[in-house]
């Protein structure tokens, strides 16, 4: 074979590959994201009902409940606007706690409690996961607002 | 006065860089050896003054200087004083300086072991790392000052992250470093040759144990990462797809297309331009792991705390770097003669088949990593990518990579008959099918499918490997002559075989982990016992211990195969003093067949906790498979020809024996 046509067969092969290698990659992150929805989202219901997405915020004060079985715990997470009840079954992070910003991924139920599948809690202390702290600085900013409106 | 000497010899070396990367390359343009020849003292000198930075920094952590103010976020005096020194790389500030420090090294090593390379060739290259020894010096500088004071000094420091006091991670960011800031060695190889505009084979074998090494370095510390993430998280996963972990995974895969393809320009002189474009791919990629792990942009476990003036500093270096070198690529790659031909079944053709197989993994994974990043650019709403979909995309483009890395190591290069790979192969892939065949039955695969398939492709690697070293010792003509072959003539060839084996081992660890894996998570009063994986874990509650800078509560689990007690864990839930922050200590029965992994959960009512007992089997053998490609780099790297190539300069491309 030449070596101009062996080059363009590799080419075409390359492309071809890339192509379908693409299109089954972004078809297949299509059904493997999940979005992130603030509280206030959450209550405005913003969020899918029958899709796994992400809520995230501060864990409230006083408000982490354990179950009868051990393992399932309850608790709220606020974007200091509105509060989302959290279920999850299992151990939670070592930085879980009242006052840290976590994300929990899963599904709303019914009855208005989010069923976790995960929660993350970050490592740092002082770091805060960049969608809770923009959640919570847009909650922050409505509330200034509707208190102007309410002026 | 130890943090302003400290501070001082970085200016300086900023200084000695802003002049190694302009000085020598202005000579090796002009002609001027004089110039050309001040690369290697800056380089010395450029080290010596980093170095003396990095030791006052270390001697500040040492001494508890807490008017520092890295330190006093870092550090805390009940710390262990190996800690201590490893908390000079538990944040930002001081890996960045870890960073530098690696930089001026690996500068100054090429200095002083290219005795034999072209003095032109030896600037241009110096210049170049001079140029991202700039970028990093500045950013330090600009951004992030380890030598910062802070008045009035605190009384205590804040402490170094529970979590990161681990002898595995103590060495984890080091080796990370090494392997990051080695690609740019590679780098600065291919710039400098493409300035020169002369990518020959000579080009290639110089790079080529520069490269490798770096590779090897980076093998080892992300299997330590992923050690550590298992043993030290206390949830027992491996590998999470985290984007700080992609980011170093990137840069690896780049890099293992990169040192193949650079076995191919060096032997053959084929793919130049694409080595050139791999080397650059290679540390760019590294760029961006930092620029994601400093920016804060992706929610991850490892971010710092940030600092967006930092991200969009790195982001601009980024842009300069890969702008500029793509820029210089567009402007003299078409220069650059096409190298050795070769027909479609070749050695050459099952590299390249490999190497766009890597770099579509990599793309694949850059995809899944920046996803969020796009959505959010495009307005598309806040995503993450679960890890599902990395596993998917992993396990659709591995198992050909492992296919083509069987026919590529016994066929030849250049020319090759498709009939005669089959006939070499037949009992590699007789052999093969048989593993698929026996492991497909139910008693061993349990009715899932990945594990023939991954042990089918795990004996595909080790045979077709034994085949080919039994047809290259088959014309030994005596005992004497396969030892001398095995102890010295190709160290190279070694070394592939036993990076390609330990391959095939992570890809057993892999399969037998994923398919046999068992997790559960269940509360347990003391004295309680509970049946996993046909062993039988009997809890006797916990007790409180106590360690140098915290206070723990120690669990007891026995655990029994039958009537036979195998084991006695001890897993612990720590409270560190300083930082008041707790901690998960799993325990670990490790085996190479299996690991018993039992960690703490939380304190329940009546002496009660959770638990989380696993059974992990043939987990050792994923990093056991990373530490044999290491250790193959090594070997390879040991190899006779680069020491005589060092000393002779220029070889001939065409003098280069046609086979491996």
């Amino acid at each position: 074979m030449k070596a101009r046509s062996k080059r363009l067969v590799f080419v075409a092969l390359a492309i071809g590959g890339v192509g379908v290698a693409a299109a089954m990659a972004i078809t297949a992150l299509q059904s493997n994201i999940s979005y992130y929805f603030s509280p206030s989202q959450v209550l405005a219901d913003e969020a899918p009902a029958d899709r796994v997405f992400r809520v995230g915020g501060l864990v409230e004060e006083g408000s982490i409940e354990r179950q009868s079985d051990g393992l399932t715990s309850v608790f709220s997470v606020t974007d200091n606007a509105e509060r989302v009840l959290i279920s999850y079954t299992g151990i939670l992070p070592d930085l879980f706690g009242a006052g840290q910003g976590v994300v929990a991924r899963g599904r709303l139920g019914s009855d208005g409690v989010f069923y976790a599948e995960e929660v993350l809690a970050k490592h740092d202390e002082s770091y805060m996961p960049p969608e809770v702290a923009d959640s919570l600085k847009t909650a922050q900013a409505e509330d200034v607002s509707s208190m102007v409106d309410g002026q | 006065m130890i943090p302003e000497l400290g501070h001082f010899a970085l200016i300086l070396a900023l200084g000695l860089a802003l002049v190694q990367s302009a000085l020598p390359l202005a000579g090796s343009l002009t002609g001027n050896r004089t110039w050309m020849a001040t690369a290697r003292p800056l380089a010395y000198g450029q080290f010596l003054f980093l170095a003396i930075s990095f030791a006052c920094l270390v001697q500040i952590f040492l001494t508890d200087d807490f008017s520092v103010v890295y330190a006093a976020g870092n550090s805390n005096t009940l710390l262990p004083g190996v800690y201590k020194v490893s908390a000079v790389w538990g944040a930002h500030e001081g890996s960045l300086l870890l960073w530098a420090f690696f930089l001026g090294a690996w500068a100054a090593s090429v200095a002083a072991f290219s005795r034999s390379l072209p003095v032109a060739m030896v600037a241009r290259t110096l210049a170049v790392l001079g140029m991202v020894s700039v970028g990093f010096l500045l950013f330090m500088l600009l951004t992030s000052n380890p030598f910062d004071r802070i008045f009035p000094p605190p009384p205590d420091g804040r402490d170094l992250n529970p979590l990161l006091q681990d002898p595995g991670l103590a060495i984890h960011p080091p080796m990370l470093y090494m392997g990051y800031v080695g690609f740019s060695v590679a780098f600065a190889f291919a710039i400098a040759a493409l300035i020169g505009g002369k990518l020959d084979a000579a080009w290639a074998r110089w790079s080529r144990p520069w490269t490798t090494v770096a590779w090897a370095f980076l093998t080892v510390g992300i299997a330590l990462g992923s050690w550590w993430a298992y043993y030290e998280l206390g949830w027992g996963g491996w590998w999470f797809w985290d984007p700080v972990e992609n980011a170093s995974l990137m840069p690896w895969i780049a890099g293992t297309a990169l040192i193949h393809s650079l076995a191919v320009t060096e032997k053959r002189g084929a793919f130049k331009s694409w080595t050139v474009l791999l080397a650059i791919t290679a540390f760019s990629l590294s760029l961006l792991g930092t620029f994601l792990v400093r920016s804060g942009v992706l929610t991850s476990v490892h971010a710092f705390a940030t600092d967006p003036t930092r991200g969009v500093f790195i982001l601009a270096f980024l842009g300069v770097v890969i702008g500029g070198s793509l820029a210089l690529y567009a402007w003299r790659a078409p220069a650059v003669s096409s190298g050795g031909r070769f027909t479609l079944v070749s050695r050459e053709s099952f590299l390249l088949a490999n190497n766009l197989l890597l770099i579509l993994l990599t793309a694949l994974v850059l995809l899944g990593t920046l996803a969020p990043l796009i959505y959010e650019a495009l307005g598309l709403g806040k995503i993450s990518v679960g890890f599902p979909w990395f596993n998917k995309m992993f396990l659709a483009v591995t198992p050909f990579i492992a296919l083509t890395l069987g026919i590529g190591v016994v066929s030849r290069w250049k020319q090759d008959d498709g009939a005669r790979l089959v006939r070499q192969l037949r009992i590699a892939l007789g052999l093969s099918l048989g593993v698929l065949l026996v492991s497909l039955l139910p008693v061993f695969s349990g009715g899932r499918l990945w594990v023939p398939v991954g042990l089918a492709l795990a004996a595909w690697i080790l045979l077709s490997h034994l085949t080919s070293l039994y047809e290259r010792l088959r014309h030994k003509a005596n005992p004497g002559a396969m030892l001398a072959d095995f102890l010295g003539h190709s160290r190279s060839y070694y070394g592939m075989l036993l990076a390609h084996l330990g391959v095939a081992a992570f890809i057993v660890g892999l399969t037998m982990l994923a398919s046999f894996e068992v997790e559960r998570d269940l509360r347990m009063a003391p004295g309680d016992s509970v049946e996993v994986a046909g062993l039988r874990f009997e809890f006797e509650g916990t007790r409180p211990a106590r360690g140098a800078n915290y206070s723990a509560e120690r669990g007891r689990v026995l655990v029994f195969d039958g009537e036979r007690q195998i084991t006695e864990l001890a897993p612990e839930k720590r409270t560190y003093f300083a930082s008041a922050q707790t901690m998960t200590e799993a325990a670990i029965d490790a085996g190479l067949l299996r690991d018993i992994y039992v960690s703490l959960g939380e304190p329940l009512e009546d002496g009660a906790w959770s638990l989380r007992i696993y059974y992990k089997p043939y987990v050792r053998w994923i990093w056991l498979g990373a530490l044999l490609m290491a250790c193959g780099g090594v070997l390879a790297i040991t190899d006779r020809r680069y020491r005589t190539a060092t000393r002779r300069v220029g070889v001939p491309a065409t003098a280069v024996p046609a086979r491996a």
